[in-house]
């Protein structure tokens, strides 16, 4: 890693600290405001520090992060950042430094850490299926290859969230299946599947309790729950044929499940091939209204006091983002944080939101209470956001 | 309200920026279809590149390695006929994830990216 040229002042000498090292007792600090940002298409991070909003340090070294993802150890000092070319790297925030990385696949899309915080698994498209390691050493353990689709090669694992119990679940994208892995022993894991769940799903997640599992379907309208409480009910069809009726528009980008907003006793999904976001409750898991937005939804994200829901766009209506008035269940505010916003991510108690503009080269910090522009930050085609509260969240 | 005006084509061709656009493209079609095959001007080629990298990179990958989507490197596409991938490209693969372009891209741009695709998009834009 390098201390940067593009380092202001302030992040300058944070950075001048962390270099020094844990040795002396100036340079003690917490990680419980750090994060990170991909820069996607150089292959590095910077790490940030949304207290100061200020950059701390870039660190190179990850590969193709033009799909990337990370999940944070438990005591938010390592991140675990998953590479589009199926490298995992382990990067440690307070050295600012690669501290142990493998390219363990030819091509994935993310990852999880198991609720010990001992077991990182790697979704990966390419061999498809997933792969366990040691979150320490990055180790393999265990190897789970996925069902051929039916073109005969193994499906594209997607959607993987971590359940209580060490447990990874995930759906594949041509099998049209979920799959929950014990890992309780990890170089032995146990694999339950659930068949025939839908066409294609896309995308997945868990809600914040951990109890259900939820797949997006692209090739057909609707979602699929799983109960973790109660798997022998099997994968229930939910929202079936939302939007029947009307025409689906084309989609030139996939929504993102994971990170995704329950707020208010509702989540809020993105529809497939609509400009709307669709609100369930999430005691019956029925549809009670469909919000009209400024196009299809990527992320639909809840401030973490669940009184707002912030959704961004794809292309090409990727320079809005839209807020959505929980109570209202209506969309009471739009901004141009600037061009191809790719993600967004709240401060641990949301009082502040940062966004990635891509194409802009800068991330831009809101207040999520005025709407008011905070801070600009530089940094290189910026895509995923992820700060270090998620080490304490299941499925993040 | 929204107010800054987005960079990229409208895909509702009836308001007046994008009719006048939706205009010069058909123009630049026509133009196109009479000189076959005709590249466009730089700074097009530039745009069409980026948003190969940048868009058709949301599934396919931004080094177009494969995603969700197949990979479009030369390799990949070796036994594919340059007019099915233009094809491909304006009218999507219905029953598939593969949306139509069309209203982004002219003809004869996929027909120009088709062709670069085949012989691989080298390394600008990464």
């Amino acid at each position: 890693m390098a201390a940067s040229r593009f380092l202001r002042p302030a992040g300058a000498l944070a950075a001048a600290v962390i270099l020094a090292g844990c040795a002396s007792p100036a340079s003690v600090r917490g990680t419980g405001d750090l994060g990170l940002v991909i820069e996607r298409a150089s292959g590095s991070v910077q790490i940030v520090d949304n207290t100061n909003r200020a950059s701390l340090a870039r660190v190179n070294g990850f590969g193709d992060l033009s799909h990337a993802a990370a999940v944070y150890s438990r005591d938010g000092r390592y991140a675990f950042v998953f590479g589009r070319d199926g490298g995992l790297t382990k990067v440690d925030l307070l050295q600012a430094r690669v501290v142990a990385r493998t390219v363990q696949g030819g091509n994935s899309i993310g990852g999880a850490i198991s609720q010990d915080g001992r077991l990182v698994a790697v979704a990966n498209y390419e061999p498809g299926g997933i792969k366990i390691f040691d979150a320490a050493t990055l180790e393999l353990l265990a190897e789970v290859p996925s069902t051929p689709g039916p073109d005969g090669k193994g499906a594209k694992v997607v959607g993987i969230a971590d359940a209580p119990g060490n447990r990874f679940v995930y759906s594949l994208f041509e099998a049209g299946e979920i799959w929950i892995v014990d890992a309780a022993d990890p170089r032995h894991p146990r694999t339950t599947r659930f068949r025939d769940v839908g066409k294609q799903p896309y995308d997945g997640l868990i809600t914040p309790d951990g109890r259900f599992y939820i797949a997006g379907l692209f090739g057909e309208d609707g979602l699929v729950l799983v109960d973790l409480w109660d798997t022998g009910a099997g994968a229930k069809r939910i929202l079936d044929g939302y939007g029947r009726g009307g025409e689906k528009l084309p989609v030139y980008k996939m929504p993102h499940l994971r990170g995704w907003a329950m707020a208010g006793g509702y989540a809020f999904l993105p529809a497939i091939g609509r400009d709307e976001v669709l609100v369930v409750d999430a005691k019956t898991w029925k549809q009670v209204a469909a919000i009209p937005v400024h196009g299809q939804p990527v992320f639909v994200m809840a401030r973490p006091d669940g009184r707002q829901v912030w959704v961004n766009f794809a292309f090409p209506k990727n320079d809005t983002v839209q807020v959505i008035d929980v109570a209202a269940l209506a969309v009471v505010q739009a901004l141009k944080p600037g061009r191809t916003v790719l993600h967004m991510e709240f401060t641990a108690r949301g009082d502040e939101v940062w966004i990635s503009a891509r194409d802009d080269d800068r991330l831009v910090v809101y207040d999520t209470a005025s709407f008011e522009r905070r801070a600009e930050l530089p940094a290189r085609s910026p895509s995923g956001i992820f700060f270090t509260w998620r080490a304490h969240r299941i499925g993040l | 309200m929204l107010d800054a005006r987005s960079r990229r084509p409208s895909p509702a061709p009836h308001t007046g920026r994008a009719g006048c656009r939706l205009a010069a493209a058909l123009a630049a079609a026509a133009v196109a279809t009479a000189a076959h095959a005709a590249d466009p001007p730089p700074a097009r080629e530039a745009e069409l590149v980026r948003l190969v990298r940048q868009d058709c990179g949301s599934c396919h990958g931004m080094t177009l390695r494969g995603g969700l989507g197949p990979p479009l490197t030369p390799q990949a596409l070796a036994d594919r006929p340059e007019a099915m991938l233009a094809a491909t490209i304006i009218h999507g693969r219905p029953g598939t994830a593969m949306p139509p372009w069309r209203p982004f891209v002219t003809e004869a741009e996929a027909d120009w990216i088709a062709s670069r695709l085949k012989r691989g998009l080298g390394d600008d834009g990464r």
